[in-house]
């Protein structure tokens, strides 16, 4: 994991280098600065000599300077590098996740993917920061602060060496104990805030039946068990500072003390007291910082966990060492194909035993019950997913020999969940051709019968489409995203029941133009609604995975009982009714 | 009126508090009502604490000047009075210790049971509010309330309060106590803190600059990641990956100089300010160093060595404080900005009722309904009539009226024009239509989620204004669109529709929605885990769990909202009968998509626009040959 991120550092390990120096430096500096102080007392002061506190003072001013110097580049090159890491790390996660496969993608949630490229940089870029500047400075304000005081008297420092040797001990046992609560109570609390999102989006559930009061009651069963987890983690990190202040003043005291009396011996100086003094505080509190700094670097080396999970996953799929660039023609064929989500042993097989052959131009409708893999089937032939075994060929050549961005091109998937992104409505179509012209634009639009919105539309195709595509009706989305497909000028396209919101009658005229404006190419389409398919040339009846039935309309409902039962259904009221699936 | 559209909140927008006094002072109101005694615990505590410190502080004077320096000069040193002065101080400490420690606990008492408390009438508030509010307010910022916001608080509470009130103590105490040692060099100091003022204004003022631009380029970063990850597989599919890469390295950049800047003035402020502290604390050598031996004892401004060390120290523990409270300046208006939203949402004006019909169990006597606590079945509204305080009971039967309704969600665009419509107990109504025709808003109003601008709807004879809220919701059953489901068991989600309900009744409830079978078939019956919404369940498992939630309440009219996503044909017809089985004998609306559903309503009521444009069975409708028409059979209207 350390080595993945180390080579996050790149173009910033310079910073990264340097901070620490700095910081280091910083740290000699101020900690001269009670050593000079000492000797303007003694030999200032006490012997009268004004000259002495002067150039002292001059020493002093000198290593405040330099301290400020030391400390503005520590600044600096500690944002660079926290910054750049941060930077490296996006670009890298980005980078790598458009390498990613579908099997890669559907690995991780989308919602866990943003998490990681957003709160987890921060989180990571925030303790590296910490990392290079306090974890140095702290650690080496106490090495220094306790050379300079056995300097002064090894006696005396025996205490600050017992002092430190006693609050390591209750760190090691205390800190652990805390963090066990922390992560505990932070469970809780997500887990709390989930059952408030969960409220808040049952909202109307909760109305409607009144649970208002039921609702109340478990949350605030849910908030008081926070509350008394919060109490027991927090009581124990309360008795840190009476213990820390103890030990400060049990320093102090005991300096005071013996200093005294090796004072009075004549084999110290007041002044040398006075700065033993000063680094007590200095050596108890960058103790502190260390055992605190401790519990910050655990709960963001789960972050970085997850940063590294992103970077190292190997795409499933990848091109071929040559790749042949040309598909020939829109024919399809699968050879014996099985396919499963999970490679290796475990996981059934999705799909089983699947020969079928489609030639170029024909029109193919799919049909079959929810999780009949459908979707599977046909997104192996843009190879968005790789076959478990057998083949599956395009053009009579297998798919994993194509160049994967000419395969795609070549063949159009509309997706079943489709986006659109925020931008003009041209500029979401031209995502299927970067070079296409308005016209083209135009065209495409018309066979996929999304002009006749779009032209009523006040600013037609400069119309914004809102993130997602919520601002246009479900029905109207699809439109456009079968648009934007054929703009690829695809030799195969797959539907992957992409007019289900589309009303019965543009269904038809959609599948009129396709038949009259693109006939050589290679048709796929897969529904709910037998209207959508029963006018293609051939039709699949998937069933479980395994091939039911392929053969035209009037074949299926004669020999093929699911088709039979469907259609039955269909036409006899079971269908769908309403205009447009997507409700308000 | 209208609340504010929701729309995500610009985060790390400049946090602008309008009054950032007054909102400080309702937090203090807040805590110091529920915690009054203990605040003043924590109050006294802090004093102490703070005395023992400067004591001790005070304490280097003594031990220098009273006790090291006479030893030396005696022949023969006797420290037993230096054991005493010490024995004195380590009083001091402890008690100060010991302060401290009671600070800390009653403070986590108080900081966490404030922040349970402000959870919890955030909560309850938010359950009070009307639907309005939720389709206002986008989730996410609701949520964040919850999340952000109150763990700023958290932040104001628990360690900026008592900072804030500790470094004030500090910093008064500290400054009498120099004052007293010298005049000249407390001015000195003084001096150096207002540098260090100024210098942290104008820095901090560079990077709250850099900061905003940081968080502006941190959302747009943000938001193309989402909206990327979000759309993965269509990047994919479109091979649009390296124009991706292209078009967001170019925003990492711009983050990345951004938040450069920002940290690097945020990181410069820490050695500014503590090297202005060490120069502060030169100064004072110097010139107390002079003094010391410049100045004849006894003069006005004279000092002794001891004094020196003290005023030294003093001087640390004087600009300590204020860098603190300097640095955390913009946590504390950030915090503010979050303490702002929570306060906003505890104001929210709740969802009223002025309802005073009741629902009440009821029985028959020779024909007479009279109000039981028995187990009856029969349920009666019970009308107090305001003026002759007559007692009138109706029976609950489901006729439901809607008199020449108009709504609109908000007042200067009308939704829904003249609306009537009748259903007698038992009846089926059917809403189609195309989107936006108002199908789903109708449904809003008979619940009363929403309250109509014009007309009147007439339950059981009652105008559903008068009835009260939860009673009137009480006696309607609603199966949504979007299944909602709560992270417990299956069998605890379909009783949400009775509380009181047996596990027989729940079962009973599931057999009749045609979901018995599916839940058996689950690892753990009625009992597994149902979690994220119930997302270990397909759509329509999930339709059915919702429509087993309805038939357990067996209310007398049911408001059905059909799933329009695409479900397999099979499952379907499973879902379908449940819901036939559910609207057997209850007034139910529906908005139907299906076919079947449509076929055999009582009553079709073909909206467009807000409008009812067409109304009457199937049959008659197909006749017309009109709008219904062409949506049945996808052919252009005659008309």
């Amino acid at each position: 994991m350390l080595k993945v991120l180390a080579e996050q550092t790149k173009g910033y390990r310079r910073d990264s280098a340097l901070t620490p120096i700095f910081m280091i430096l910083e740290v000699v500096l101020e900690t001269m600065i009670p050593l000079l102080m000492g000797s303007i007392i003694d030999n200032g002061v006490e012997k009268g000599d004004m000259n002495h506190i002067i150039k002292m003072g001059i020493y002093m001013v000198i290593a405040a300077g330099l301290g400020l110097f030391t400390g503005l580049m520590g600044a600096k090159y500690g944002a660079r590098a926290s910054t750049g890491l941060a930077k490296n790390l996006r670009k890298t996660m980005f980078e790598k996740i458009q390498t990613y496969s579908f099997s890669n993608i559907d690995k991780y949630s989308t919602a866990g993917l943003v998490t990681r490229l957003t709160t987890d940089v921060t989180n990571v870029q925030n303790a590296y920061q910490m990392l290079l500047r306090m974890f140095v400075r702290a650690p080496a304000t106490l090495v220094f602060a306790m050379t300079m005081a056995f300097r002064i008297s090894s006696k005396l420092s025996m205490v600050y060496l017992g002092a430190v040797f006693f609050l390591t001990i209750v760190l090691t046992i205390g800190i652990p104990l805390v963090s066990k609560y922390f992560t505990k109570v932070f469970k809780k609390y997500d887990a709390l805030n989930a059952s408030v999102q969960e409220n808040i989006s049952g909202i109307r559930v909760v109305k409607a039946f009144v649970r208002e009061d039921f609702e109340k009651t478990k949350f605030g069963k849910a908030s008081q068990n926070i509350y008394n987890l919060f109490l027991k983690a927090e009581n124990i990190t309360i008795l840190m500072s009476p213990v820390m202040m103890i030990t400060i003043y049990t320093c102090i005291l005991l300096i005071s003390w013996l200093g005294a009396k090796v004072i009075v011996q004549n084999v110290m100086s007041t002044g040398d007291l006075m700065a033993l003094l000063t680094y007590c505080l200095n050596i108890l509190s960058s103790l502190m910082i260390v055992s605190f700094m401790f519990i910050m670097l655990t709960m963001s080396s789960a972050a970085a966990k997850r940063i590294v999970e992103v970077i190292t996953e190997e795409p499933t799929v990848k091109n071929p060492e040559n790749p042949i660039c040309e598909v020939k023609d829109g024919s399809v064929e699968f050879k014996n194909v099985f396919f499963k989500y999970n490679q290796g042993d475990e996981g059934e097989n999705v799909l089983s035993d699947v020969s079928l052959s489609i030639k170029s131009g024909e029109t193919i409708g799919i049909i079959g019950g929810t999780g009949s893999a459908k979707s599977t089937l046909v997104s192996l032939i843009s190879r968005l997913y790789d076959a478990t075994d057998g083949e599956v060929l395009v053009g009579g050549i297998n798919v994993k020999d194509y160049d994967l961005e000419e395969l795609r091109n070549k063949v159009a998937v509309v997706l079943q969940k489709n986006v659109l992104f925020s931008g003009s409505i041209l500029e979401n179509l031209r995502w299927g051709n970067l070079n296409a012209t308005e016209e083209q634009c135009r065209e495409a639009c018309e066979l996929a019968c999304a002009d006749e919105f779009i032209e009523k539309l006040p600013e037609k195709y400069e119309t914004h489409i809102e993130q997602g595509g919520t601002n246009v009706s479900g029905g109207q989305r699809q439109r456009l995203c079968i648009a934007r497909a054929l703009l690829k000028n695809p030799k195969i396209l797959i539907l992957d029941d992409s007019t289900s919101a589309v009303d019965t009658a543009t269904d038809a005229k959609i599948r009129q133009a396709f038949k009259d404006k693109i006939p050589d190419t290679t048709k796929i389409i897969i529904a709910q609604r037998i209207s959508s398919v029963q006018h293609a040339d051939k039709i699949i009846v998937l069933d479980e995975g395994k091939v039911n039935g392929f053969g035209s309309h009037d074949e299926l409902v004669k020999t093929n009982n699911i088709y039979r039962e469907v259609y039955e259904s269909q036409t006899n009221g079971n269908g769908d009714f309403d205009e447009n699936g997507g409700e308000d | 009126m209208a609340p504010p559209m929701g729309g995500r909140r610009m985060r790390g927008m400049k946090p602008t508090v309008k009054n950032p006094g007054k909102l400080f002072k309702r937090i203090l109101g807040f805590v110091f009502k529920k915690y009054p005694v203990r605040l003043i615990i924590v109050f006294v505590c802090i004093v102490v604490s703070v005395l023992a410190t400067i004591q001790g502080t005070m304490f280097m004077r003594t031990l220098i000047d009273d006790f090291i320096i006479p030893l030396t000069k005696s022949v023969k040193p006797d420290f037993a009075p230096l054991a005493r002065e010490i024995f004195r101080v380590a009083c001091f400490y402890l008690v100060g210790a010991a302060a401290s420690y009671i600070q800390g606990r009653i403070l986590v008492v108080v900081s966490q049971g404030t922040l349970r408390d402000l959870r919890n009438e955030m909560f309850n508030k938010m359950q009070s509010l009307p639907i309005k509010y939720f389709d206002t307010h986008s989730h996410g910022d609701i949520m964040s309330i919850y999340t952000n916001d109150i763990d700023t608080m958290r932040q104001i509470i628990s360690s900026s309060l008592p900072q804030i009130v500790t470094s004030a103590f500090t910093i008064i105490s500290t400054f009498v106590c120099m004052v007293a040692l010298s005049i000249p060099l407390t001015g000195v100091t003084l001096l150096m803190v207002g540098v260090v003022l100024l210098v942290t204004k104008k820095i901090a003022g560079q990077s709250g600059k850099y900061f905003v631009k940081q968080q502006k380029d941190l959302g747009t970063v943000n938001g193309y990641i989402e909206e990327m990850i979000n759309g993965q597989k269509v990047v994919k599919v479109f091979c649009h990956e390296e124009k991706n890469i292209e078009d967001f390295n170019k925003l990492n950049e711009q983050l990345f100089d951004s938040a450069y800047n920002a940290h690097k003035f945020a990181n410069i402020i820490g050695p500014i300010n503590g090297q202005l502290g060490h120069l502060s604390y030169v100064f004072c050598a110097i010139v107390g160093g002079i003094l010391a031996m410049m100045i004849p004892q006894g003069s006005f401004f004279a000092l002794s060595l001891g004094e020196l060390a003290s005023f030294l120290t003093f001087n640390k523990s004087f600009s300590m404080p204020i860098n603190q409270i300097s640095q955390q300046f913009n946590a504390i208006i950030m915090a503010l900005a979050g303490a702002e939203r929570v306060f906003g949402l505890l104001d929210e004006i709740p969802e009223t009722d002025e309802g005073y019909v009741t629902l009440v169990r009821a029985k028959k006597v020779d024909g007479q309904i009279e109000e039981t606590t028995e187990r009856t079945g029969m349920w009666a509204w019970k009308h107090v009539h305001h003026d002759t305080g007559a007692v009138e009971y109706v029976e609950l039967q489901g006729n439901v009226v809607f008199d020449d309704v108009d709504f609109g969600y908000n007042d200067d665009k009308m939704v829904l024009h003249n609306i009537k419509m009748f259903a007698e107990p038992g009846q089926k109504i059917a809403f189609v239509g195309s989107t936006g025709a108002g199908k789903t808003t109708i449904t809003n109003l008979i619940n009363r989620f929403y309250d109509i601008q014009d007309g009147k709807i007439r339950y059981d004879g009652i105008n559903i204004n008068k009835i009260k809220k939860d009673d009137l919701r009480h006696s309607l059953g609603i199966v949504l669109q979007d299944t909602h489901l709560f992270t417990n068991t299956v069998m605890e989600n379909i009783r949400y529709g009775k509380l009181d309900a047996t596990d027989e009744e729940v079962i009973a409830a599931a057999k009749l929605a045609n979901a018995d079978s599916f839940i058996r078939h689950l690892p753990e019956g009625y009992n597994t885990m149902l979690t994220g919404d119930g997302s270990n369940l397909s759509q329509g498992q999930r339709q059915l769990l919702a429509i087993a939630r309805a038939a357990v309440a067996d209310p007398p009219v049911l408001i059905l909202d059909e799933a329009t996503s695409s479900i397999d044909t099979r499952t379907e017809k499973i879902v379908q009968d449940g819901m036939d089985n559910l609207m057997h004998g209850r007034t139910t609306f529906v908005i139907a998509h299906r076919l079947s559903t449509v076929k055999n309503s009582d009553c079709i009521m073909v909206m467009e626009q807000g409008r009812i444009i067409e109304r009457g069975t199937h049959d008659q409708l197909i006749e017309q040959q009109g709008r219904y028409y062409q949506l049945y059979t996808g052919n252009k209207a005659k008309a």
